[in-house]
């Protein structure tokens, strides 16, 4: 992965970039656990009767236990409760959409085997926003501050996965660069 | 609300705190975190509001230095809308009366 380059203008605009194999792998294994960790919060809010005749969905009212979901999914209000869990339990299962809409986009566009990845600007959209997800989760994890160094030392557990945050960090941001290039 | 209507035998007072505060506007903050880039916050105010590149950075710069920053205003279903779209771009973003 060296960074996306811009094709095209107008509607034939696209953002293109290579992943090896094993970039491949990991991007999709992260994007697929964030699809997950969002799966269980919906199989663990309860369905209602009233939900099911009309139609209208509504999710919890409460901040998820896991400070990663409680991250990617936050809270309206700091200081009104109320008000905080009314507006969840009504936007919560559409933002869970939303998240899940860009992790499919890039598993669509990325593939297994890694290679070329061309994609539109909505794709590339997606893209962003479902990179962030991962950053976020992957960042929540790791208790990522704004001193974190960038390098761990070697014995240090969350090394590894700090590497793989620092690379997914470098593919959001060279993404938004090339995207906001597109007029 | 499953309540039937309540035949209009009396005048009931206004609930005082809602009549005062219905017109008096709402504002989207967006506080920071440290795991959002700088680039990509500045990305999503301009997608978003369609506010200009400089007017986002300054946001966004607002955000980072200050901690938090109101980049939006308005009656409370707007600023609701907007929280939401913020929290669909990964944004740490609440609402508030001004």
């Amino acid at each position: 992965m060296n960074g996306w380059k811009r094709s095209g203008r107008g509607a034939k605009a696209r953002l293109v970039a290579t992943m090896e194999p094993q970039e491949a792998v990991v991007l999709r294994g992260l994007v697929g656990e964030v699809r997950d960790m969002l799966a269980a919060r919906i199989a663990e809010t309860p369905t209602d009767e009233l939900a099911e005749l009309t139609g209208i969905r509504t999710g919890a009212a409460t901040v998820p236990d896991d400070k990663v979901l409680a991250r990617l999914l936050p809270e309206f209000s700091r200081e009104d409760p109320a008000l905080a869990g009314a507006l969840r339990s009504l936007h919560e299962p559409a933002l869970i959409d939303a998240k899940d809409g860009a992790a499919v986009a890039v598993l669509d566009t990325l593939p297994e085997t890694g290679g070329r990845i061309e994609l539109t600007v909505e794709q590339a959209d997606a893209w962003l926003a479902a990179l962030n997800d991962v950053r976020l989760a992957l960042g929540t994890a790791l208790d990522i501050s704004e001193e974190m160094p960038d390098d761990l030392p070697d014995d240090d557990p969350r090394s590894a996965h700090l590497g793989v945050y620092h690379w997914l960090t470098f593919v959001q941001d060279a993404l938004v660069q090339s995207r906001m290039q597109v007029r | 609300m499953a309540a039937p209507l309540p035949a209009p035998t009396r005048q009931v007072a206004p609930d005082v705190d809602e009549a005062a505060t219905a017109d008096t506007p709402w504002q989207a903050i967006v506080w920071n975190d440290p795991v959002n880039l700088m680039s990509y916050v500045t990305y999503v105010l301009q997608k978003l509001f369609g506010y200009p590149e400089p007017k986002a950075t300054a946001l966004m710069l607002d955000v980072h230095h200050k901690g938090k920053a109101a980049v939006s205003s308005g009656d409370k279903d707007k600023i609701e809308g907007d929280v939401a779209k913020l929290h669909a771009a990964g944004l740490w973003a609440t609402m508030q009366r001004t």
